[in-house]
Parts: structure tokens; sequence; C-alpha cells
């Protein structure tokens, strides 16, 4: 009983931590029998880059989706902003309104203008009137560069191009915080640059982020921390330096290795 | 042969009268499949399970029996065993849209599955509700790849709506078959009742294929 008191005061204690804008606290979730996180916590805090890096099918992807809960995970909480956004009584819909997403592949809206996507969720999900929200769309669509496309289709831009369009349809939403799942993975090589460019000026405008990616110079250059995750668990987690220097564990210099000798430290494939 | 001529353009009104009544049959049913079409589609894709499961129920049900069975099970039969008192028209209506919602459920389905769940996960993610996403992003991208195979289904039930003949719903065949019977000129009659069935087949699929154009989403011109 005491015990418990204890842990309930330390949580709360946590909890009002300011600085601490995402808990995920021993994420769980298997698909039938497969398991693709087994326990996973972490934090982040308000203004950081926190960069996830991988090897493929270890669960990086899953585990955005289990802090949005586009995915619900089989066990553990997420907090954020000090709220347990895995609490059933949450409105989800509400939470999501607050937390950015840039997918792999774009994910745009087809039928709707680069306008549009932005748009759409200040008019339909937060109840914007249409002036007001064409003209913070326009902000963001020039922020990211494509001030000059906003009457453009998705099918009609480059993949940089919409990349960038729904980064600014994250952001127009004022997110706490935004999840990229492996942003420039599905781009040619000379598209990368102008997301990571985005990216990086959003780093620096202290956006929080949290990004799955194989961007290795990125990570390098914009994360204040690194999550290595293999098998379904964070193998180590720590300063972008540390880790690229002098990891901890033989596994991490294994796959830095490896990923460096394929994709080069700039992120482009050599 | 002038004869015939004659005939036909002396009995075209009295068909044609019948070709209003054919349309709204069809209007009316394809509606009404419409509604049900979509509901069943989206039930299908996105609902729980036991209302998935009445879906596909229902689907196996009206695309199993013979739409003239359908018809008689449900005037002669269902309608006036609830003493459900239903003019042949509406009772058509009826049946010809409860039929038709079962294949254009299966064209929506289609639709809706060829987007990938990339949209779905899109809409929510930016906060959407399941609905929202649905009706705003969902089904217009849907909606505009259901044209060619909706377009099919306007064919079909243009063409199946004659049956309705049978319950005495006073359509073109209805009308053909009331002048065939009284002059004999079976063929020139019949003749003209089918052709006036390929341009309302033909218009229609026009008409549609115009629309399918005009909300063709941009950049997927080709």
């Amino acid at each position: 009983m005491v015990m418990k008191t204890k842990k309930r005061r330390d949580v709360k204690k946590m909890l009002k931590d300011k600085d601490i804008i995402l808990k995920a606290e021993d994420i769980y979730k298997n698909y039938g029998r497969l398991e693709v996180l087994k326990g996973i916590s972490f934090e982040v805090k308000r203004g950081e880059t926190k960069v996830v890096i991988g090897p493929s099918g270890t669960g990086k992807s899953t585990l955005l989706r289990c802090i949005n809960q586009l995915t619900s995970p089989d066990k553990g909480r997420v907090w954020l902003d000090g709220v347990e956004i895995t609490d059933p009584r949450v409105d989800i819909n509400k939470i999501r309104s607050s937390i950015g997403m840039v997918f792999q592949d774009f994910n745009l809206f087809a039928h709707l203008t680069a306008l549009d996507n932005v748009r759409i969720g200040l008019t339909k999900v937060k109840g914007m009137e249409k002036q007001k929200a064409t003209e913070l769309a326009m902000q963001e669509l020039q922020r990211v560069g494509l001030g000059d496309k906003v009457s453009s289709y998705p099918a009609q831009l480059s993949g940089g191009q919409q990349q960038r369009v729904s980064i600014a349809r994250a952001l127009v939403m004022n997110p706490k915080l935004i999840l990229f799942d492996e942003p420039t993975s599905a781009l040619d090589p000379e598209l990368i640059g102008e997301v990571l460019e985005v990216m990086i000026n959003l780093a620096k405008e202290g956006m929080t982020m949290l990004v799955v990616s194989h961007e290795m110079g990125f990570a390098r250059s914009v994360a204040n921390e690194v999550i290595f995750m293999e098998h379904g668990v964070i193998v180590e987690e720590g300063l972008p330096q540390q880790l690229f220097t002098k990891p901890k564990y033989k596994r991490t210099g294994e796959f830095l290795h490896k990923i460096i000798e394929l994709y080069g430290e700039s992120g482009e494939r050599k | 042969m002038m004869k015939d001529l004659i005939m036909i353009y002396q009995v075209l009104p009295y068909l044609l009268k019948g070709s209003v009544v054919t349309i709204g049959l069809i209007a009316g049913a394809l509606g009404l499949g419409f509604v049900i079409g979509i509901l069943m589609a989206v039930e299908q894709i996105y609902g729980s399970k036991p209302i998935s499961k009445i879906a596909s129920l229902y689907i196996w049900f009206f695309r199993g029996v013979p739409i003239l069975v359908l018809l008689f099970l449900f005037y002669f039969g269902l309608f006036s065993l609830i003493n459900l008192n239903l003019s042949a028209f509406t009772a058509g209506v009826l049946v010809l849209g409860l039929r038709s919602a079962a294949y254009q459920s299966q064209i929506f389905r289609g639709s809706i599955q060829s987007l990938g769940s990339g949209q779905m996960q899109a809409a929510r993610s930016i906060g959407m509700s399941r609905f929202k996403a649905i009706w705003y992003i969902i089904l217009p991208q849907a909606l505009r790849i259901s044209i060619p195979g909706w377009s099919n289904e306007y064919a079909t039930i243009l063409k199946d709506s004659a049956v309705t003949y049978a319950i005495g719903v006073v359509e073109i065949l209805t009308r053909a078959s009331f002048i065939a019977t009284k002059n004999f000129k079976t063929m020139p009659v019949y003749l003209t009742c089918a052709v006036i069935f390929i341009i309302l087949t033909y218009g229609g699929a026009k008409l549609l294929h115009l629309l399918e154009k005009r909300v063709r989403i941009h950049g997927y011109e080709d």
C-alpha cells in the first residue's frame, strides 16, 4: 500500500515535469504470434528532436502508430503533455489533432489541392472558418517553400513536394509534436535534400519531433538524442555523438557501420 | 414497310410514355441501391463483425435469387403477407433497388479498397473521426473510381427493369405488348421497344462517361 502511494506520487511528479511532452511506458504490440514491440519506454522533451533508427521490421513504424493510437498497443501507456492518451476515456480524435504525422508515402488526399490538403484539418476538424483557415494554410505552405503550388493536386507534384505539403498539413494544426515515419525513404535521392531541409528548419525553430529515419546525416547533426531499436526493444539510447562514435553495444556499432556504408552519412545513396 | 413506319410513328408517343415510367423506375431503384450500397460497403470494410456479416448475408441472398423470383416473392409474397399495399411501380422500385444495392455495394467496396489504407490513416492522423474521414476523404475518391462500374450497373438495371412487366408495371415492354397483341405487328413493335432500350442504355452510359471525365482528379488525365 505504501509502495503504491509512493509510486503514484512519483508518477504525478513525473507528469508535472513540464519539459516532457511525450512519455511512452512499456509498450507491447503483437500481430498474431509476431511480437513487434516488446516493452518500449522512452520520453521526448519539449522542443527536442529524437531520431529512432534500426533495421527494417524492428517495429519502428508500429511504435509511431502506437503513439497516436492509429494502432492501439496491447499493453503500455502513453502520455502527451501530462494526459494519458491510452486512457479509453480520452477523445482520441482531439488528441490526434495535436500530434502531427508524416508518412513514408506521403498519403496526401489525392482529390484535394495542396491548399485543401492543408486546410481541411482546420475547417473540418477544428471548425475554423474558411477565410482564416486559408490564411493559415497558405502560411504553412509558404513555410515549406510551396507558396506557388497551392492549387496543384498531389499527382501533379514531385515526391519531395508532396512530402513538404504533408509536413505543412501536420504543421497547420499547431501540433505538440510531429511523428515522422521514414519521411524520405520513398523519395528519389535528389529530392531527399529539400525535405530534410524543411525538417532541419523545424528542429531549429524548436518543433518537437520524433523521427524514424535512415538518414544518418540528419540524425547526427539534428537529433538531440538517438534511439537504436532492434527486435522490438530499445537496444541503446543516447546522444548522437556517443552512439555514432562509441556505442555501448556491439550491435549498435554494427548496424551503424552497415547503414553508413550503404547510404553514406549524408543520406544519399552511394 | 411504309405502313409499319406510320404505325410506329403513331404508337411512339404511347411507348415513350412507358419510357418515362422505366426511367422513374430505375432512377428510384438506382438511388435506393446507391444509398444502401454505400452503407453496406462502408460497413463491410470499417464496420463491426456482426454488421459486416449481415451485409454479406444480404448480398448472398440478393445475388443468388433470380430477379423475377425476387419480384414475385416480394410483391405477391412478402408485401401481401405483411399487408403492405404497394403499387406495382413502388414494389418494382423496392425490389430492383434492394437487389441493386447488393451489386452496388460490391462496386463501392472495390473502389474503397483500391484507395489503400493510407488515406484513412492520414485522415485519422489529423484528428478526423471515422465518419468524417469516410465522408470527406474516402467517399469523394471512391465514388469517382466507381463511375465505370456503376455505369455497368445502370445498364443492367435498365434492362432488368423490363421484368416488372410481370407484376403489371406499365413500362416500355408492357406497353409494347399491349400494342402487339392488338395489331399483331409484333416484329416492328418489339423492335421499336428494343431501340428505345438501346438509346436509353447508350445515353446513360454517355452521360456517366461525361461525368467521369468531368470529376476526374487532376494529375490523372490520360
